[in-house]
C-alpha cells in the first residue's frame, strides 16, 4: 500500500513548508533560475507551472489568486507581463530541472530549477554583468594611473619610496 | 536471555560479507569535453548538459 507517501514534506511543518515553497516559486519567476536540492525543486515545480497557467489566463481573478501566493509584487507583475505571454503556445512543461552537483557539507544533490527560455535571459544578464565589470575595471585602472601620475608630478621620489616599503 | 551456543568463525563472517561490496556508478562520456560524467547530470568538469553550458565552471588557476 502506498498510503500517506504522496507529496514532499521536506522535514518541515505545514507553515514552514508553505513559506519555503512560496519563496522558491517567487524566486524562480523573478530570477528565471534557482539552485536548490532536488526534492525542493521537485516540490516547487508543479506550483510554478500552476502560477504560469494563471499568468496565461491573465484576468483579474487569476491575478488575485497568484497575488495571494507570490511573495512580491515584482514577481506578480513579471508573471503576468512577461512570463505568461512567453508560454502562450505551450501546454504545460514550462520548467526544467537540471541536476548539477552536490553540497560540500552534507552531500545533498543539487539541481537548477529554471523556466524554459531562461538561457536567453540569463545570457543577457551575464553579458551585462561582464560589461559592467569591464567598465568598472577600466575606470579603476584609469583612476590608479591618474593618481600615480599625480604622485610623480608632486615629487618624483615618493612613489618609489612607497613601493620599497610595501616589499618589506 | 538467548546467547550464542557456538563460536562464530571468521570465515563465516567473511562469507556472509562476500556479497556486501559496493558497486561503482556507471558513468557516461561528456560529449563536450570527453571526461567521464554522471548520466543525467551536468558535467562537473565543463558544466555542459544537452549541448549548452549550464553552469559556469571556474578555471583552475
Ligand atoms: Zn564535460
Amino acid at each position: 500500500m502506498r498510503h500517506k507517501v504522496a507529496g514532499y514534506k521536506l522535514g518541515r511543518n505545514t507553515a514552514h513548508r508553505r513559506s519555503l515553497l512560496r519563496n522558491l516559486v517567487t524566486s524562480v519567476i523573478v530570477e528565471e533560475r534557482i539552485e536548490t536540492t532536488i526534492p525542493k525543486a521537485k516540490a516547487a515545480k508543479p506550483i510554478v507551472e500552476k502560477m504560469i497557467t494563471l499568468g496565461k489566463r491573465g484576468d483579474l481573478a487569476a491575478r488575485r489568486l497568484a497575488g495571494a501566493y507570490l511573495m512580491t509584487d515584482e514577481a506578480l507583475v513579471k508573471l503576468f507581463d512577461t512570463v505568461g505571454p512567453r508560454f502562450g503556445d505551450r501546454n504545460g512543461g514550462y520548467t526544467r530541472i537540471i541536476r548539477t552537483g552536490w553540497n560540500k557539507g552534507d552531500g545533498a544533490d543539487k539541481a537548477f530549477l529554471e523556466l524554459l527560455g531562461s538561457e536567453k535571459v540569463l545570457d543577457e544578464k551575464r553579458e551585462k554583468r561582464a560589461e559592467n565589470r569591464a567598465k568598472k575595471n577600466a575606470e579603476a585602472r584609469k583612476a590608479m594611473e591618474d593618481a600615480e601620475a599625480q604622485a610623480q608630478h608632486d615629487g618624483g621620489i615618493e612613489p618609489v619610496k612607497e613601493e620599497s616599503e610595501d616589499k618589506k | 536471555m538467548p546467547n550464542p551456543k557456538r563460536r562464530h568463525s571468521q570465515k563465516r563472517t567473511s562469507t556472509r560479507r562476500a556479497h556486501d561490496a559496493l558497486k561503482s556508478h556507471s558513468l557516461s562520456e561528456c560529449p563536450n569535453c570527453h571526461e567521464k560524467k554522471m548520466p543525467h547530470r551536468a558535467c562537473v568538469k565543463c558544466g555542459y548538459y544537452k549541448g549548452r553550458e549550464v553552469v559556469e565552471v571556474k578555471e583552475a588557476s
